[in-house]
């Protein structure tokens, strides 16, 4: 139940965020200064936390996606469908902790100090 | 042949009398009323289903969700892992990338999928949750105007990108 709550509201996010990414996307065709001038923005320690919690929303989408196409599809999907949920969430606390350095450690370098 | 008067059983037992073989009060020339069954479809009643699109849906979910899965780690490893992360992104790097058709062919899979993929999903969620017809033709509507706009968009920019710009 809550792990659906959680794969619908991701799924929103995600959508509504891939359109604003390509409208950013598409500054490139305006000039290299206008695309380089948004994407400073986002080199900021404030927008590299909501990259961080973007990098969480798509991980939990796509691990929890491929949860439910084993619970349609595999003949014991459903007996086991629990224990894929803990999979789930063990995996992408792994995968949480590894991107932790590459998404968040400039931005910690910045405001601490290195 | 035929006489039409109806017979009334003089016993009180309420059921009519059988018709006797060959007194049909009908015949070629005078046919019995079509009744029609009832919930007959006809070609006022348009058609039962919508095919099957509903199953179709349901399957692309899953096949772009699996392929989905490659495209996008793949894209965040190379955005915001690899190689400094998301600081070494700017308009050299996007020329870098693009130069290659492998990176052109990634990238347009990726927006056709995803952008199906999340039209999909968001017209599942209106379904749902809005009740009103007109509400939902609606959002639909607003919702399919944004897919088309943006998948353009994003087409083009990938189809039409310019190094060389400046
Ligand atoms: C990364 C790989 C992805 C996987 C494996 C995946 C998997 C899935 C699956 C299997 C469903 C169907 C759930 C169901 O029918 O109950 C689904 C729903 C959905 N997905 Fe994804 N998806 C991925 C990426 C995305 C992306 C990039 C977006 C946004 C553009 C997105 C937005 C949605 C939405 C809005 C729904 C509908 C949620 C609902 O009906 O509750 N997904 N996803």
């Amino acid at each position: 139940m809550w792990s659906w709550v959680a794969h619908r509201v991701t799924g929103v996010l995600i959508f509504f965020f891939l359109f604003v990414h390509v409208l950013d996307t598409s500054l490139v065709r305006v000039s290299p200064e206008a695309y380089d001038e948004v994407v400073a923005t986002y080199k900021t320690p404030l927008v590299a936390l909501l990259e961080y919690g973007l990098v969480a929303a798509i991980l939990f989408h796509a691990l929890n996606g491929l949860r439910v196409i084993a619970v349609d599809f595999w003949s014991k999907g459903t007996r086991y469908q629990k224990q894929m949920l803990w999979a789930v969430v063990g995996v992408w606390v792994v995968l949480m902790i590894g991107a932790l350095y590459p998404v968040l450690g400039h931005a910690a370098r910045e405001l601490f100090g290195s | 042949m035929s006489n039409n008067t109806v017979k009334t059983d003089t016993t009180a037992s309420g059921i009519g009398p059988v018709e006797e073989a060959g007194a049909s009060p009908y015949s070629a020339d005078n046919p019995a009323p079509v009744i029609e069954p009832p919930r007959k479809r006809t070609k006022k009643t348009g058609r039962a289903t919508r095919g099957n699109f509903e199953l179709y849906a349901w399957l692309f979910m899953r096949l772009s969700g699996v392929v989905l899965v490659v495209l996008v780690i793949g894209h965040l490893l190379v955005q915001l892992v690899l190689d400094g992360g998301v600081q070494k992104v700017g308009f050299a790097f996007v020329a870098g990338r693009w130069a290659s058709p492998f990176w052109q062919v990634w990238d347009l899979l990726m927006l056709w999928l995803a952008m199906l993929h999340g039209t999909i999903g968001l017209r599942t969620i209106i379904n749902d949750y809005a009740e009103r017809a007109n509400t939902r033709v609606w959002l639909k509507g607003l919702l399919y105007t944004a897919t088309v706009f943006t998948i353009l968009l994003g087409t083009l920019v990938i189809f039409t990108f310019d190094p060389n710009i400046r």
